[in-house]
């Protein structure tokens, strides 16, 4: 009785997808003959495809549901994601995959071609994006929609000191994140009594208030035409060819990654970063506890802002034009999705969520016109799925058996 | 000697034309053990939000003795963080913790306002911040010991039963090394079998000096651990007095069992 049910929605779905696609599946013009091909085979395919995919979605989930629970870990684990845990908490394992982790980004640019070196550099920036970003939403649990406005501010700071000033890339590296920060602290101060929805369309505006002020304020930024002839970054005024150049900002890319792990790690694990997860569980408690709401709420904005304007100057220096048309909202939303996708307040997480998010879509490029259909299932399929994300975040655990016998009283 | 800690004045507090508090006395001497009681919407909730910065009170004073101090100070118009640094520090009466730290990591949080490492100490992780956190990590865990939860440290607090998680509540509070602990209703929903050991926690701590201050509704819990009781309705406070004195006070019985009809 339940399979005939089953079988029942199953033919209702593939008919709602037929009705759904058919004006891009079945019928196509041509606009030169005056004539209109009806493919009605693709009809039968939508329906057929979708009739299978149905039922085996639902096998998968009647099987899930009558699996007896073998190993309860409370949460459902994806493989990959219990496969990096696992490796993340064993030292000896850890080592080793950070090893080949490293071996294979230092070979990358010599494997692979100039165009994919590139991609793979972009691919980067945003994982410093999402990390940033996961400071913000991820752990202090401030819903940022405007994030990419700190970004804007980081590349034009490079782009119109370099103009006006002369100033190199390095100069201005420090410089823009510090600006950035500032921006983060001035969007903070208004924003600090609001919370979830209030604050997304806050920061949603302050973002295209950012963008739209870029695009009218000829005389400041250029306007919509941009700013073209940003140098690349220098190594102690040493001149490259473009090749060696995007290697070159392939390995600066890849050190900035670092760093940034390196400090996103250290403040999650701080007395600061509990403060954020804190804030983000509970606020009232959080402030009944004595954890300062409003000092709190701003360095999470600042520091978040602050990876954003780091990046901006790079990527003003890697692509050495830039225009507000880089910094819309479609840029924040991509950000966010990597730090959701990826696992909020995880950085194992965060990073894979910007390699795939970026990568998919260049690679995708063999479905030419349908890749960011098949893009935007992925994510809604994903989201379906695993709403935690691709790896939610270790909580970490302390020991206490260095003293042993412990205090007691 | 006993010294007084707590000393409450006059506290009103009036939500546009309702007034919840009504010039309110209370105060509470070191090493005591003070319930606040009365009927539910008396205002006692209101009361703890009001002294501990939740609220701003619309009139009187709420003083803190510190110790060494011959000074008091004021906590009226202060944030609730500020308050828990001079040293109130509260449980909620619906419980707020932190459901996706782990057990150790909420007691953690109450050593906060008792650090101070920051960003820099965070990223360069220097020797000062090292020794900080190690004795944030001893504090802690020899609190969760002493309130019996040592063995679920690195557990999610949501994963605690609801008894577990309100002795969570409290240990974080006394995480912050409070001059008063201020608990909510710390009984609410528990079974006999756990309300008899909060009995026991509570009396433990209040013999290791701790003053504290608590709503109950648990008759015999409140008689049981009380030095001085307070009874408050209709946002006024209605008596005051000895466990003894309390149960044979006219005015309280009114208040509980409604007045008796003369036929």
């Amino acid at each position: 009785m339940v399979l005939l049910k089953e079988f029942k929605k199953a033919l209702l779905t593939s008919l709602w997808f037929v009705f759904l696609t058919f004006p891009i599946v079945v019928i196509k013009v041509d606009p030169i003959e005056r004539t209109v091909f009806w493919r009605w085979q693709n009809a039968f395919y939508m329906a057929v495809g979708t009739f299978s995919i149905y039922l085996l979605v639902k096998f998968y989930q009647h099987r899930k549901e009558n699996q007896p629970k073998s190993s309860d870990a409370g949460e459902n684990k994806l493989p990959i994601s219990s496969l990096i845990h696992r490796i993340l908490l064993n030292p000896v394992q850890r080592n080793i995959f950070i090893g080949i982790v490293a071996a294979i980004s230092i070979v990358f640019p010599h494997i692979f071609s100039t165009y994919q070196t590139n991609v793979m550099t972009t691919a980067l920036m945003y994982v410093v994006l999402g990390l940033g970003l996961n400071i913000v939403v991820g752990l202090a649990g401030l819903l940022d929609l405007g994030f990419v406005a700190f970004y804007a501010v980081g590349a034009y700071t490079y782009s119109l000191l370099n103009l006006h000033f002369g100033l190199g890339f390095w100069t201005v590296l420090p410089i823009g994140g510090l600006l950035a920060a500032t921006f983060g602290i001035l969007l903070g101060f208004p924003v600090l009594r609001l919370r979830g929805d209030y604050l997304a369309i806050v920061t949603l505006g302050f973002g295209e208030i950012i963008r739209l002020i870029l695009e009218n304020w000829g005389k400041f930024s250029k306007g919509p035409s941009g700013i073209s002839n940003i140098p690349r970054p220098g190594f102690f005024g040493m001149h490259f060819n473009l090749e060696q150049s995007v290697l070159y900002t392939y390995y600066l890319m890849i050190i900035l990654v670092i760093v940034t792990i390196f400090i996103v790690n250290r403040l999650q694990d701080s007395r600061l970063g509990r403060a954020w997860i804190a804030l983000r569980e509970d606020e009232i408690a959080c402030q009944a506890m004595g954890i300062d709401k409003r000092k709190t709420k701003l360095v999470a904005f600042s520091l978040g802002a602050f990876w954003a304007g780091i990046v901006g100057v790079m990527f003003a220096a890697k692509t050495t034009f830039i225009n507000p048309a880089s910094f819309t909202f479609l840029e924040s939303a991509i950000i966010l999705s990597i730090v959701v996708l990826g696992g909020m307040g995880s950085i194992v997480g965060v990073v894979f969520g910007a390699l795939i998010l970026i990568l998919l879509p260049e690679y995708l490029r063999a479905l030419s016109e349908y890749r960011m259909l098949a893009f935007g299932a992925i994510l809604v399929c994903m989201m379906i799925f695993r709403p935690q994300g691709l790896i939610s975040n270790i909580r970490r655990t302390y020991k206490f058996e260095k003293k042993s016998p412990p205090p007691v009283r | 000697m006993k010294q007084p800690i707590l000393n409450v004045t006059n506290l009103t507090m009036d939500f546009g034309g309702i007034r919840a508090l009504d010039s309110v006395d209370l105060d509470v001497n070191s090493g005591e053990i003070v319930a606040l009681i009365g009927p539910n919407g008396a205002g006692k909730t209101t009361f703890f939000n009001c002294i501990t910065g939740i609220y701003q009170p619309t009139g009187g004073d709420i003083l803190l003795s510190l110790p060494n101090k011959s000074k008091k100070v004021s906590l009226k118009g202060l944030k609730p963080n500020k308050v828990t640094e001079r040293g109130l520090a509260r449980t909620f009466q619906n419980i707020r913790l932190f459901p996706k730290m782990t057990v150790l990591e909420n007691v953690m949080i109450g050593r906060h306002c008792r650090t101070k490492a920051f960003i820099f100490g965070a990223i360069f992780r220097t020797a000062a911040t090292r020794r900080e956190e190690e004795s944030i990590l001893e504090t802690s865990y020899a609190i969760l010991e002493k309130v019996g939860l040592a063995e679920h440290a690195n557990e999610f607090a949501d994963n605690l039963s609801y008894g577990a998680q309100r002795r969570l509540e409290i240990a974080r509070a006394l995480a912050t090394e409070p001059l008063l602990l201020l608990l909510d209703e710390p009984a609410a929903g528990m079974n006999p079998q756990e309300t008899l050991d909060l009995d026991h926690l509570i009396k433990q701590i209040s013999q290791e000096g701790q003053a504290i201050l608590l709503i109950e509704h648990d008759m015999q819990l409140v008689m049981s651990l009380s030095d001085r009781i307070f009874v408050m309705d209709y946002g006024k406070k209605i008596a005051q007095g000895t466990p003894a004195e309390i149960r044979a006070n006219p005015a309280v019985i009114k208040a509980y069992l409604g007045e008796e009809v003369d036929a």
